[in-house]
């Protein structure tokens, strides 16, 4: 087959297009598939991550329902990990970092539910060495929390009772991560 | 070198096992993606960062023996020439980002080359078990193994709520993708395919052609898998595959016994003019050869060509695309070259076949 554009060399590079059902094949040879770039599908035209980021510019396309039209401004949301901002991430459709999902928690759970069948929660596996750690972790935190709902009501000799079992959790935490 | 040899060099070893099914079903895969506590995914994380991660990863696991997949080699792409890459992405090893986009990217690769870990592609670790055949859950067993192999001395970044953490959105939770690459010659054929797909579509999985994202199917060989990563257990999303697999192998089998039953002239004529056309052609383009290939291919299925090896289709599509026929001619090739290249090779290849009869 020629290449459609100069009908001298043969096509090697073939594609489809498909706009709204309408189907369009091209046949192009090498030289002349190089200056087609715009039409090509993977030629940076097009990917998964720009359609993605449609998706999560979603909130900021939608005109806002009493300011006719007028767009919706961002709070600002920066990441304190990577120093991402909310703005970047709908921007190239990725996370910088995982501190990201915390920075951006308040946004995440309609496009997550977008992309996952209205799915905002994990419900596989946890890794074996972390997934234990978390526990512990989450224990520690909470006892931590009442630690100075205690210390606050003065309640003292409850308090010290609760800081050495928070002690021993620490130090059943650090033998584990010594191994 | 001779054809026989190159190809046995060529082919990964799993590709030459046996699988379940794999009159339809060519290989499985379960893709983990996993990143590091405390480092910046690389789509932004610093040169130091992910040159510090790839050398950790290289340390801790090139050359190590695993009980399962023996002896990992370890590969950075830094120093790899380009079609050595290329020919790697043709064999579905590492991904055209990771060979071509990647910072201090890398591949921990096991000697079968059933299991690969790709090292900062969009995510710090992506573990990959390729088995042949219909395969799925012994894939998600494998590499399930492996993921906890790695766990154990590195932090993967892991939420509770959201499960692992991942650079895309689209990836979070299990970190899972399963797919399958089947043959489906007969259900185009039969022009059933374009009723199936969206009804694919509708249960959350996707269907692409063999060159992944936004390719179109060439040689009737469709890649299915998973959409949605958060909120299934990784045994469900298998699950759920798994079942719509074995209906749409079913449905092929169906496909082919109707044809062969209420066709059968048509479909010796086509399948052995496409015989004749790659046992004779001089100038073969690639999606020529992916349809003449996927004939052949149903013609030794339904039993109408006897005489030719099935993992013809399987070898054949691998080894004719323009990685391997330059590595195969230690040289770059013009696209023109490939296609005489490509059409000598599949003759050749076919001699082989007669060479093996006569003895």
């Amino acid at each position: 087959m020629l290449c459609q554009e100069c009908k001298e060399r043969q096509a090697t590079l073939h594609f489809t297009k498909i706009i709204n059902g309408e189907k369009t094949e091209f046949h192009f040879c090498d030289v002349c598939a190089k200056e087609q770039d715009g039409h090509m599908p993977g030629a940076k035209t097009f990917s998964m991550h720009q359609l993605l980021s449609g998706l999560l510019d979603f909130e900021q396309q939608m005109p806002s329902s009493h300011g006719g039209g007028i767009r919706k401004t961002r709070e600002g949301l920066v990441c304190p990990g990577c120093r991402m901002t909310y703005e970047q991430f709908a921007k190239i459709g990725r996370f910088g970092c995982s501190e990201c999902y915390q920075a951006f928690q308040s946004k995440l759970d309609p496009i997550f539910k977008r992309i996952h069948s209205g799915n905002v929660v994990h419900g596989g596996k946890v890794p074996k060495r972390i997934g234990q750690d978390l526990h512990l972790h989450k224990e520690i935190e909470n006892l931590k929390q009442e630690l100075q709902a205690l210390i606050a009501n003065e309640e003292f000799e409850q308090a010290a009772e609760l800081r050495d079992r928070i002690r021993s959790l620490e130090k059943t935490l650090k033998e584990k991560r010594e191994g | 070198m001779s054809l026989q040899q190159f190809i046995s060099e060529a082919i990964s070893p799993w590709m030459k096992k046996d699988g379940p099914n794999s009159d339809i079903v060519l290989s499985s895969r379960v893709r983990l993606a996993r990143n590091i506590q405390h480092v910046p995914f690389p789509v932004i994380a610093s040169s130091d960062d992910l040159a510090a991660l790839t050398d950790k990863i290289g340390s801790e696991y090139g050359g190590a023996g695993h009980s399962r997949f023996g002896t990992i080699e370890f590969l950075t792409m830094d120093p790899m020439k380009q079609n050595e890459k290329r020919v790697l992405v043709e064999k579905h090893l590492i991904s055209p980002a990771l060979s071509d986009e990647s910072k201090s990217g890398a591949v921990l690769l096991s000697e079968d080359e059933s299991l690969s870990i790709m090292v900062n592609e969009e995510d710090h670790i992506r573990i990959q078990c390729l088995l042949a055949g219909f395969q799925l859950t012994e894939a998600l067993r494998l590499a399930n193994e492996v993921d906890d192999w790695m766990e154990d001395k590195l932090d993967f970044a892991f939420d509770e709520k959201r499960g692992y953490l991942t650079s895309c959105p689209t990836n979070v939770g299990t970190g899972l993708r399963a797919s399958v690459m089947m043959h489906l010659p007969a259900l185009v054929i039969t022009r059933q395919m374009n009723r199936i797909l969206p009804a694919i579509n509708q249960l959350g999985l996707v269907v692409r052609g063999i060159y992944g994202e936004g390719s179109e199917a060439q040689g009737n060989l469709f890649q299915i898998s998973n959409q949605i990563t958060l909120g299934k257990s990784e045994e469900d999303i298998v699950q759920d595959l798994q079942s719509v697999v074995l209906q749409l192998i079913q449905q092929e089998r169906a496909a082919r016994k109707s044809l062969i039953e209420q066709s059968k002239l048509q479909m010796e004529d086509r399948v052995y003019r496409s015989y004749g056309i790659l046992a004779n052609s001089r100038v073969m383009e690639s999606k020529e050869a992916a349809k003449r290939l996927s004939d052949l291919r149903l013609g030794i299925d339904l039993g109408l060509i006897t005489d030719v090896d099935s993992k013809i289709l399987n070898e054949l599509m691998i080894l004719t695309q323009p990685g391997f026929l330059q590595q195969y001619a230690g040289e770059i090739l013009s696209p023109d070259q490939r296609d005489q290249r490509r059409a000598k090779l599949i003759r050749d290849r076919l001699k082989l076949e007669e060479e093996q009869i006569d003895h």
